[in-house]
């Protein structure tokens, strides 16, 4: 009945396979590379979020180690780290305690492996995709380890033996349990678009039809964005270490460079994160306004240009991750679930619903993956954008306490309030 | 005992998620490029302070490089704190002189009446705030390096001019 099965929207030739040696050598090459950057920018992150949060904040921000802008920063913090004294607590349950650390690290990096972060190079010894590992579910894979990073943390909470650590530990599991659900089905419509899961077909079907996908899926990210945040434990929703209510949360227990392992990881998931961002919703590596890069391998310069942009979209995104948190205050527990159950579920589910439908209507209507598809989309989208900001996001409060109330039952409360504190008051204290 | 429940009138009508959100990231984004920032450097910049600070003391001397204290005794009894030890002497032709000036600054809690009290303006608290010592004995200060301190004085608050004008 449907003229053209929506899942053979995009065609992905596979690329001729390389030499055994071209592919080990170039492999090793891409790792060393990707595991250099990373970390180093990891370690840059943590100097351009104090510095982003001093500015936004009237101050000037670490100016002393390394030129005024405190470029040395990073490494002095971390000598500081490798020299302070490596504390085990007498109560820590040793070999969970030792581990967790790792388990929240690990995970971190492990993304970095499939995030296709430049156009595939035609180089004389074949074409070598710009991706460590060029996985066929790449998408999956992301999802999937990105939530072991919560093992690390529940487990350095639950070791810790400690009540603030645990808590914080609970916290977080809850946190990322609920908010999975949610970034997962934020991301179907895209898929439903893409027809794959391989992320640089995704990135393909963006320059096919002219427009990021966030022009097309924006409630999908913005709620992938939101889950994004809550999964990365960023403010607003970072009660897995809220300072002022669980001391330092799950790691209240560690020092020095097993301390340092969580905020390495925490930047390096944000990272993960804001690459996810730019290649599912903003076209990846893809060079804007050109489209001889997206048919088929390309020559060095383009494929440092593509590089280049994929930076620049990542390194975006990660702005917006400091931005947002020097910008919000904490969610209350409450709040937070909330949020998750009960807004961002059912907004993702209706969503899907409705991009399904209109995917399907697009299809049989008879139009390619193209312009015309992307304006259609784009129209349709613009409709359900002012829907979700303009009228669904008007006169709600987020909390199960406070929501649900008449004003009756508020006003018998404000009675029973008043009547107690007239009697604190009178018992004098 | 029952836990209060505090209920707060909020205006659910006008509430907004994401438009509040974004009005909210332009204002730190503005702030984010506000050249003008509070942080003062510390070791090369340093606050202005009050004319009337009343920090580190001073003993003030005459011409002779004496130091101007008549050992009256007021100082001691005024003291709230009680860090002010004085010894007085007399010369053979009969002035008297601290024999013994000493005053324990982490004792001191910097009210100024000493120098309230002091009827030959010889003692001070100054406009100097800055004091470590690598030992809690270094915080006795004696006679000698109460006169050896250069620090501006504290100006007394004056009932006819209270805003100093």
């Amino acid at each position: 009945m449907i003229p053209s099965p929506v899942f053979a929207a995009v065609h992905v030739l596979p690329d001729p396979p390389l030499a055994w040696w071209t592919f080990i050598i170039s492999t090793v090459v891409k790792m060393i590379v990707v595991f250099t950057v990373y970390m180093v920018g990891v370690a840059m992150l943590t100097l351009a979020e104090r510095k982003i949060s001093a500015w936004i904040q009237g101050r000037l921000g670490p100016n002393r180690v390394g030129g005024p802008l405190g470029l040395l920063q990073p490494a002095a913090d971390g000598v500081k780290n490798i020299m302070k004294e490596e504390t085990l607590p007498a109560h820590v349950n040793k070999p969970i305690f030792m581990l967790a650390p790792m388990l929240a690290f690990i995970p971190a990096l492990m993304a970095a492996a499939v995030i296709p972060f430049g156009a595939p190079w035609d180089s004389r010894w074949g074409r070598i995709p710009m991706v460590i590992a060029d996985l066929p579910v790449g998408f999956l894979f992301i999802l999937a380890i990105t939530s072991l990073g919560v093992y690390g943390i529940v487990l350095a909470g639950w070791s810790s033996n400690n009540k603030y650590a645990l808590l914080g530990g609970l916290r977080s599991s809850a946190q990322m349990i609920s908010y999975e659900i949610a970034m997962g089905m934020s991301l179907i419509p895209v898929l439903l678009l893409a027809g794959n899961v391989t992320l640089n077909a995704i990135i393909d079907q963006q320059a096919s039809m002219h427009i990021w996908n966030v022009l097309t899926l924006t409630i999908s990210f913005f709620i992938f964005m939101v889950a994004a945040f809550a999964e990365t434990n960023r403010l607003p929703f970072d009660l897995p270490e809220a300072e002022s209510e669980l001391i330092a949360g799950y790691h209240t227990e560690y020092s020095a460079m097993k301390f340092s392992m969580f905020p390495i990881s925490e930047y390096a998931n944000m990272a993960t994160s804001s690459a996810m961002m730019a290649t599912l919703f903003f076209g990846g590596w893809d060079i804007p306004f050109t489209t001889q890069d997206n048919t088929s391998g390309v020559g060095l310069l383009m494929v440092l240009l593509s590089i280049l942009i994929f930076a620049v979209k990542t390194g975006f995104f990660i702005f917006v991750f400091i931005w947002i948190r020097w910008t919000l205050p904490r969610f209350r527990y409450d709040q937070l679930m909330s949020l998750g159950w009960k807004t961002l579920l059912p907004l993702a589910l209706a969503y899907i619903v409705i991009i399904a439908a209109l995917l399907l209507a697009l299809d049989y209507a008879g139009l390619q993956r193209g312009w015309l598809y992307g304006l259609s989309m784009l129209g349709v989208n613009a409709v359900l954008v002012f829907i979700v900001f303009f009228i669904l996001d008007r006169g709600r409060i987020i909390s199960p306490a406070y929501g649900r109330a008449t004003p009756r039952q508020i006003a018998r409360l404000r009675a029973v309030t008043a009547a107690r504190s007239h009697l604190t008051a009178q018992s004098g204290d | 005992m029952a836990i209060n429940v505090k209920v707060l009138a909020r205006p659910v009508e006008e509430v907004s998620y994401v438009r509040a959100t974004l009005k909210g990231m332009a204002r730190t984004f503005k702030h984010l490029f506000d050249p003008d920032k509070v942080t003062i450097q510390y070791p090369e910049q340093k606050k202005d302070i009050s004319k009337r600070w009343r920090g580190t003391h001073r003993m003030l001397t005459d011409e002779t490089g004496k130091a101007k204290c008549v050992a009256c005794g007021l100082c001691p009894t005024v003291c709230p704190s009680n860090c002010i030890k004085l010894v007085p002497g007399e010369d053979e032709q009969g002035n008297r002189y601290p024999l013994v000036f000493e005053i324990d600054e982490f004792r001191c809690i910097f009210c100024g009446y000493c120098q309230e009290v002091c009827p030959e303006e010889a003692i001070h608290v100054g406009r100097h705030y800055e004091n470590s010592e690598y030992s809690r004995e270094g915080f006795v200060y004696d006679l000698e390096r109460l006169t050896a301190q250069t620090h501006p004085v504290c100006e007394m608050w004056d009932p006819a001019d209270p805003k100093g004008e």
